[in-house]
């Protein structure tokens, strides 16, 4: 299984996913400019966290038209997996490859903490290794993760299943119905404002982002991709 | 030369932390009367175009593309001639 993850300038967690990728699955895996459009030798895409162009304008505003931006639509489009992690969730949304906005955080602190999630759907293709109504511990590092859809949008997320993790316990940023993490209505794209890639060994203070990794690669050698 | 003066504002009823936060420090100075205060964006974009109702197209298009976000934010703007 072959991944990407594609790189803007002022993305900071791009090697993160990468080790992650390869230390988990010891699958290959390639960090990929913001120009390059073609991505169709990849089976999955992760957008990293960080701040690409500066969080100008708005979180995600800008990356959102970068080149790359091409290859992870055609991707989303083919049933790929997409994965926007923190900021690369941020892109997914002005991007419109997923509903909603984000806002800053309620009470207007970057917080950086391990957080309790809930897995809400386990039978994506990220959370297969997860059981459904588990308790995880991953961590958060943002200033803007306060997610927001309308009600409308939310009614329809909620009956779609498309709500992934909720942030048990305390809401670290103020997010509509505690939501950390949404897919597309057809599963395959993936937004979390987690960060799943910097819990996958116990030493990091929790390996709950271990499953999140496995449950990719199940996925797509069940799916008959391999 | 044509100037648009972009305003970019959250919509109604989507909470505004900043706004909140301002408000909150603008009571501790004393300034008791101030109920709200929502904090938006304000653009200038200077244009190489002659023609107003044109420009004003262009804007439009670039506030639906980029400058805002229709989820969350509102867009108002003007343009003058000759700046």
């Amino acid at each position: 299984m072959r991944f990407a993850v594609p790189v803007f300038p002022g993305s900071n967690c791009d090697v993160d996913c990468v080790k992650a990728v390869e230390e988990v699955l010891e699958q290959p895996v390639d960090l990929v400019w913001h120009t390059q459009t073609d991505l169709s030798v990849y089976d999955a895409i992760i957008l990293p966290g960080g701040f690409s162009y500066g969080d100008y304008l708005r979180t995600g505003a800008l990356a959102r038209f970068s080149p790359v931006m091409e290859g992870v639509r055609e991707a989303a489009e083919k049933g790929k997996l997409v994965v926007g992690i923190c900021n690369g969730f941020q892109i997914l949304l002005e991007a419109g490859l997923l509903p909603g906005a984000m806002r800053r955080n309620d009470h207007l602190q970057f917080r950086c903490d391990i957080q309790l999630l809930r897995v809400e759907n386990a039978r994506l293709p990220f959370t297969r290794d997860y059981r459904e109504g588990e308790t995880i511990r991953i961590p958060i590092a943002h200033g803007e993760g306060n997610y927001y859809c309308d009600e409308e949008t939310l009614a329809e997320i909620k009956r779609n299943n498309q709500i992934v993790f909720r942030y048990a316990g305390e809401n670290p940023n103020g997010s509509v119905d505690d939501i950390a993490g949404i897919v597309n209505r057809e599963g395959n794209v993936l937004g979390m404002m987690p960060h799943p890639e910097r819990a996958v060994h116990r030493w990091m203070g929790s390996a709950d982002g271990v499953r999140f990794f496995t449950s990719m690669l199940k996925y797509w050698r069940e799916s008959g991709a391999a | 030369m044509i100037k648009a003066t972009i305003t970019v504002k959250l919509k109604p009823g989507v909470l505004d932390p900043q706004g909140e936060a301002v408000k909150k420090a603008l009571h501790t100075l004393g300034f008791d009367e101030v109920s709200d205060l929502r904090i938006g964006k304000t653009m200038e974009v200077w244009l190489s175009a002659d023609d107003p109702a044109q420009a004003e197209e262009r804007v439009q298009a670039m506030c639906e593309k980029l400058l805002a976000n229709p989820v969350i934010e509102t867009y108002s703007f003007s343009v003058e001639e000759g700046l």
